[in-house]
């Protein structure tokens, strides 16, 4: 097929984990291992500590095709792949197995900034990246005007970057990524970035690029934009491939994997990081009669629960209530105010959250939970529980679920017209 | 199976080219693709002599005090303190003439060795033939090496002492220097970006290399019959090229010290080319 640009056929990448002192690796430790060898050949028996070398499949048999101006969304959890896919696309590593056909330049939307020289002023800058991104020195010159005005920074362009202020810096790096025009676009969850009405014209940007026939690949943790951006999306999970669809319906099957553990007790689960000195081992939610529930009424009081299997000093707990499309939609952290309850159980701490009205709009909800100790992560377990918001009253105010609008509700007073 | 014919940058209306991704496949492309990042290269040796002398005047004070300082100290430790022989030459001239390759080398392998590392948000976050990126380092050592020969002129004036045709064989040093101090840099960035704690490496032979080449001394003062194990070190060969270019021949030059540098220089750079682009594939995934 001649539209097709990206063939992937069974690609995969395997890392080798060395569990290692240092966060990278020395010389002093590969003489030591290579030592170690020789000496255990010698003695004909395996070393125990060679076995420490781990092997990780980051991608497996990944396979798909993408089309000429075609915009696909890549989503998944935090280490499903999604960024190895995108390094082998842009050539950054190599696969370990599998092959992929490219036509055309690729080129990522760096994260902000990669490359850019706080010495050097905007102007010098913009020819620096533009080089970096590969776009020859002409093309840059050509299309210098249109860069300085989409960054508004006409008046700057000779100080050196480090006086800028930061949503200058952003607006400068993005629009000289946004200005190359490759075959391929890669969008590596670059458009979090500058505010509102900078974030607008970056995404008309890209719909522009897209209308202009070239492909986008996109990654984003924003569902919501993922699926106003993209017509077709591909979810990975654990490194391969589970689904390749309609954006709406690849959204869909990602949050659906959410809710799927949300019923299991949480020391079974296995989606989980943190060092694990002490974990989270239940979360009940109880509404206003303190019965324990999964359901309940807006505007009404609730209470968290959160059973750990140990004691520090200094244990914090947060929880992050995330919206039905994946928006963060409120924290909670107890480093901010501890309130660490005697236990029913000696040896059962708890953290206990009240709210005394809880102020989401109707709609399904998803709560990640995590365990600090000062710095450390001890434990973070994603949906460690769903909830449900029916509709309530606040006050003499009924609260509605507003899809679309937001899902939080405020206590408020309206005055009419005199 | 269609390999990628040119890498040029296609716009919308010409044909693509097609390019395969595998495991151990770019080999075959790696100078047509070298030469189309050459304007990276260039971008990347600017930014970095750039920054070097932002500050222009005090970029290239810095340059002229530090050879100075290092100049005077050397010429009183060796040719006044040792009161080692200068070979008819005035001893700061004798020094200077070592200094301009030493200096040389010393800057171009301590900034190759760190250049991966340095630029390690780029090459996680992009692609480019890897080589671009201690080849820029070069660039800028190539400009404090130009400073310095300039410097050289007027320490030559200072003493009223004219070289001779010789001068005119002094680039073929200069390119038996960079081949050198290139083959190096290449070995000590790839081990350095792999194995962190291989930059005290470099630290250590940049100070040491200092002592045991002959830059505060004449190779002279070394006995004859150790002249063949001294010139090992590659170093002595082109220095003493340097001096002889320079100083009218005037200073003793053992030749097959030099044959000995050619043939090290040719080794250090065809095994290092090696060993980088071995290494280049896994810097993206240690860096």
């Amino acid at each position: 097929m001649a539209d097709v640009v990206l063939n992937a056929e069974g690609l995969g990448k395997r890392y080798l984990l060395r569990h290692r002192i240092a966060g990278y690796e020395t010389l002093r430790e590969k003489f030591g291992e290579n030592l170690r060898r020789l000496a255990s050949a010698k003695r004909a028996t395996p070393d125990p500590r060679a076995a420490t070398l781990e092997e990780f499949w980051a991608l497996r048999d990944v396979s798909f095709q993408i089309r000429q101006g075609e915009v696909v969304g890549l989503i998944g959890r935090n280490g499903a792949g999604k960024s190895t896919l995108l390094k082998i696309i842009s050539r950054i590593t190599e696969p370990t197995e599998g092959r992929l056909r490219i036509c055309g330049r690729a080129a990522s939307l760096l994260e902000v900034g990669t490359g850019f020289h706080p010495e050097l002023t905007g102007r010098e800058n913009i020819f620096l990246n533009g080089a970096i991104l590969g776009m020859p020195k002409r093309e840059i010159r050509a299309k210098f005007d249109a860069i300085v005005a989409f960054a508004e920074v006409a008046q700057f362009l000779d100080t050196p970057v480090k006086r800028y202020s930061s949503g200058m810096y952003v607006r400068l790096a993005f629009s000289i990524a946004a200005h190359l025009e490759p075959d391929i676009l890669i969008v590596d969850e670059v458009l979090a970035v500058g505010d509102a009405p900078f974030q607008k014209k970056c995404l008309e940007r890209m719909a522009e690029v897209a209308k202009m026939g070239r492909t986008i690949l996109f990654v984003s943790h924003n569902l919501g934009l993922m699926r106003s951006m993209c017509r077709r999306g591909i979810l990975l999970e654990n490194g391969r491939m589970v689904c390749d669809d309609l954006a709406e319906a690849t959204v869909a099957q990602y949050l659906a994997g959410f809710e799927a553990p949300a019923t299991t007790s949480l020391l079974e689960r296995a989606q989980r990081h943190g060092t694990g000195r002490v974990r989270l081992s239940r979360l009940d939610i109880r509404d206003s009669n303190h019965t324990i529930t999964r359901r309940v009424e807006a505007g009404q009081a609730v209470q968290f629960d959160f059973h750990v299997t140990g004691r520090l000093p200094a244990l914090t707990c947060s929880f992050t209530i995330y919206d039905s499309i994946g928006q963060a939609v409120t924290c909670f952290d107890s480093a901010m105010q501890s309130i660490l309850n005697p236990a029913d159980e000696a040896d059962t701490p708890l953290f206990v959250c009240e709210l005394g009205e809880l102020f989401l709009t109707p709609g399904r909800y998803r709560i990640n939970a995590a365990l600090y100790c000062q710095d450390e992560l001890l434990d973070h377990v994603e949906s460690a529980a769903m909830l449900d918001v029916d509709q309530g009253m606040s006050g003499v105010r009924p609260v509605v679920a507003t899809p679309g609008y937001g899902s939080v509700f405020m206590p408020h007073r309206w005055m009419g017209p005199c | 199976m269609i390999r990628a014919a040119a890498i040029a940058h296609p716009g919308p209306g010409t044909p693509q080219q097609e390019r395969i991704i595998e495991a151990g496949r770019h080999d075959s492309q790696y100078l047509p693709e070298l030469w189309h990042y050459r304007e990276l290269f260039y971008f990347l040796a600017w930014r970095d002599i750039l920054v070097r002398y932002k500050q222009t005047a005090a970029g290239i004070a810095w340059v002229l005090i530090k050879a100075m300082v290092t100049l005077l100290v050397l010429t009183v430790v060796f040719g006044r303190v040792a009161q080692l022989p200068s070979d008819g030459v005035p001893y700061p001239l004798l020094v200077f003439t070592a200094m301009l390759p030493w200096q040389f080398f010393a800057g171009a392998l301590t900034d190759c060795s760190n250049s991966l590392v340095g630029n390690g948000d780029l090459i996680a976050k992009i692609y480019f033939p890897r080589l671009i990126v201690p080849g820029s380092a070069m660039i800028v050592s190539l400009i404090d090496f130009a400073i310095a020969c300039g410097l050289l002129a007027l320490l030559l004036a200072w003493y009223g002492f004219a070289p001779d045709w010789r001068i005119l064989t002094l680039p073929l040093f200069a390119v038996l220097a960079v081949a050198l101090t290139f083959g190096a840099g290449l070995w000590f960035s790839a081990l350095t970006a792999e194995y962190r704690d291989f930059r005290f490496v470099a630290g250590f032979i940049v100070q040491l290399g200092l002592y045991i080449s002959p830059v505060g001394f004449s190779s002279s003062v070394v006995p004859e019959q150790w002249r063949a194990l001294y010139s090992l070190n590659p170093l002595v060969g082109v220095i003493d090229g340097f001096r002889w270019a320079i100083l009218r021949g005037t200073t003793d030059f053992y030749w097959p010290g030099l044959a000995m540098s050619f043939v090290l220089a040719l080794l250090l750079l065809a095994s290092g080319l090696w060993y980088f682009r071995r290494a280049e594939r896994r810097f993206a995934d240690v860096i």
